[in-house]
């Protein structure tokens, strides 16, 4: 049971949110719950390399609006079902990171947080330039995507339990990865990387494919967001975009999956419900930030781990 | 030709702008091995305190003093309430703290001067133009903030070069830990380093205050843009760090018009009216790729 408790009792509340009698707020708390969970899958990923890999990215926002403008370039070819989307969105954003992949793990520390962020700017200038997907205003999506005709991205209980089984999926995906020798490479290259490499573990290929795997999964949240929003923006992709990933992360803890998810629930629900309280909101979210960072080793799942 | 010649000075100009936020920078980042997103707030706050010293004033040249100072003092604050508990952490800690900070500050700014944007005005004295071939003109002030900007340039080169301390920095940015066991105070040099990098970074935003106008937010871009020239010119590298950040004010603006003329030249008009603007923008996260493809330490990059 040792690692599941978190993650187990993280579901529990997830699968519970849709059978709380909450009368008239009920389509809110869902809508809430689900946007959690799509940031969550995103930044579960980015914690397989952030965390696991050691590989600080600072351009995750970038395949997520890979994955929304293929909702978009399908949507205005007229097509919305969610294999063609979905083969879009994981081969553009596969694409994407082996490219940019390959030339940023030419580099380090500072310089590889910085290059990814540049390829995560040029896809957000990108964006922004085809006329044909509103420019920089964006894109207001004609239909939602439907799996075999099905509406299971349609508002409410349906796109509910559809943000559910892609972070569920994607968490089980990431750690099941972490326990096979290729995962184990590439948390013993963090570790330490001369000895990993004496061992004959290839650091290229095991960084570029952890890459192209996250890559991958957040292509699929940005498919789930643009049918969430039913708008389709290069603000998904803006810089800061990646920070908040970034903080989900490092807020919940590094490195353990299950604290990516609860740092995505935790700056969700302070952003919206400070928000909700005061327009200021970011005056006592920023300060919990720099607290967070000076007080709290191994985020939230750190401060799991040590209870008791 | 003329227009070219404009952009060209425009490009130096942006350059200098981006020399001034990222000299800082560089040197906390090469020296404390200490990321900074915050660096661009000061920027920002540089050219609010204008304003506010401007309207209490009426004076450019006391609103520039002052807010230079403010924003100095603004650094040592944040040095020695949260920056400097953070040194020798990961940079992981420091990415969450200074985000951080992004927000707080931002918002703080927000209900401080309000939401809507203000502007400072061009000071009189510099706000002629200087003919130049053809019957265009170059706005004085602009020409002014390519002499201050080479000036503050050139004093730097001077105390990097030829000064002790300069000497320390040098030294610390190549190996800091060596340079604390020889006996050098490191923190003392990080706190000096954080409040010139604050007060160039506020100065810089009261010269671009201006040309712009003064909001919130007006840093997020001009902070990134800093980071590529850091990154480009060679983390801890001044020198790589003026050198990057002229390429980069030229490559967007001289690039610019050439990546357009170049589609239009070379595809049929509509593809290049789509291609032409989506390079132009893409152009200096280009360039910043391609430098560290082939050197991925950056230009002048310090570090062994």
């Amino acid at each position: 049971m040792k690692g599941w408790r978190l993650p187990l009792a993280m579901l529990l509340v997830f699968a519970a949110v849709p059978l709380l009698p909450l009368g008239r707020d009920s389509g809110y708390v869902m809508l809430l719950g689900a946007r959690i969970m799509v940031f969550a899958t995103a930044a579960v990923s980015l914690d397989l390399i952030l965390g696991a890999g050691g590989l600080v990215s600072f351009g995750h926002a970038a395949p997520l609006l890979l994955g929304a403008y293929a909702v978009a370039a399908l949507d205005k070819a007229g097509v919305d079902g969610a294999l063609p989307v979905l083969a879009l969105a994981l081969a553009l954003a596969g694409i994407y990171a082996l490219l940019t992949g390959a030339v940023a793990l030419r580099t380090r520390g500072v310089n590889f947080i910085m290059i990814t962020l540049a390829f995560a700017q040029m896809v957000y200038f990108a964006t922004g330039s085809i006329p044909d997907y509103g420019g920089t205003d964006g894109y207001p999506l004609g239909e939602r995507t439907r799996l075999f005709g099905l509406k299971v991205l349609h508002d409410g209980l349906p796109f509910y339990l559809s943000a559910l089984v892609v972070l569920v999926a994607s968490y089980l995906v990431c750690r099941a990865l972490l326990a096979t020798p290729f995962g184990r490479s590439l948390v013993a290259l963090r570790q330490n990387e001369q000895r990993a490499r004496a061992m004959g573990i290839d650091p290229l290929r095991v960084r570029l494919g952890a890459m192209v795997v996250a890559s991958l999964i957040a292509s699929l949240a940005g498919v789930l967001l643009a049918n969430e929003s039913d708008f389709i923006s290069p603000a998904y992709g803006a810089w800061q975009r990646s920070a908040e990933l970034m903080v989900m992360v490092l807020l919940g803890g590094a490195g353990s999956l299950s604290g990516a998810v609860l740092g995505a629930g935790v700056v969700v629900l302070l952003e919206e419900g400070l928000g909700r309280f005061t327009q200021h909101w970011p005056l006592i979210f920023g300060p919990v930030l720099v607290l967070a960072a000076l007080g709290l080793r191994g985020g939230l799942a750190g401060m799991w781990a040590r209870r008791g | 030709m003329t227009l070219l010649l404009v952009q060209a000075l425009n490009g130096v100009q942006l350059g200098l702008t981006l020399f001034l936020i990222a000299a800082g920078l560089t040197l906390v980042f090469g020296v404390m091995d200490f990321i900074n997103l915050a660096h661009g707030v000061q920027y920002m706050v540089g050219a609010y305190l204008a304003v506010s010293f401007y309207d209490a004033s009426g004076s450019f040249l006391l609103a520039l003093v002052g807010a230079s100072l403010a924003t100095g003092a603004l650094g040592l604050l944040l040095e020695a309430l949260v920056f400097r508990r953070l040194m020798g952490r990961g940079h992981l800690d420091q990415v969450l703290a200074t985000f951080g900070l992004i927000l707080t500050i931002g918002e703080l700014v927000r209900l401080i001067w309000g939401t809507s944007p203000l502007q400072l005005p061009v000071p009189r004295l510099l706000s002629g133009a200087v003919p130049l071939m053809s019957g265009m003109g170059y706005p004085v002030y602009r020409i002014m903030l390519i002499v201050v900007g080479l000036a503050v340039a050139g004093l730097m080169a001077l105390v990097i070069g030829r000064t002790k301390i300069g000497m320390q920095l040098r030294a610390g940015a190549s190996n800091a830990a060596m340079v604390n066991a020889l006996g050098v105070d490191i923190h003392r040099m990080f706190r000096l380093v954080f409040g010139v990098g604050a007060m160039l970074a506020g100065f810089a935003g009261v010269l671009a205050a201006p040309l712009v106008s003064v909001e919130a937010g007006m840093s997020d871009n001009l902070l990134i843009l800093a980071f590529v020239v850091i990154v480009v010119g060679g983390v801890g590298s001044v020198r790589g760090a003026f050198i990057a950040a002229i390429l980069v004010g030229l490559v967007d603006t001289l690039g610019r018009s050439l990546v357009t003329a170049l589609a239009l030249a070379l595809l049929p008009p509509m593809a290049a009216g789509h291609v032409g603007p989506a390079l132009a923008s893409m152009l200096i996260y280009l360039f910043m790729a391609a430098v560290l493809a082939v050197r991925p330490a950056g230009l002048f990059g310090v570090r062994a």
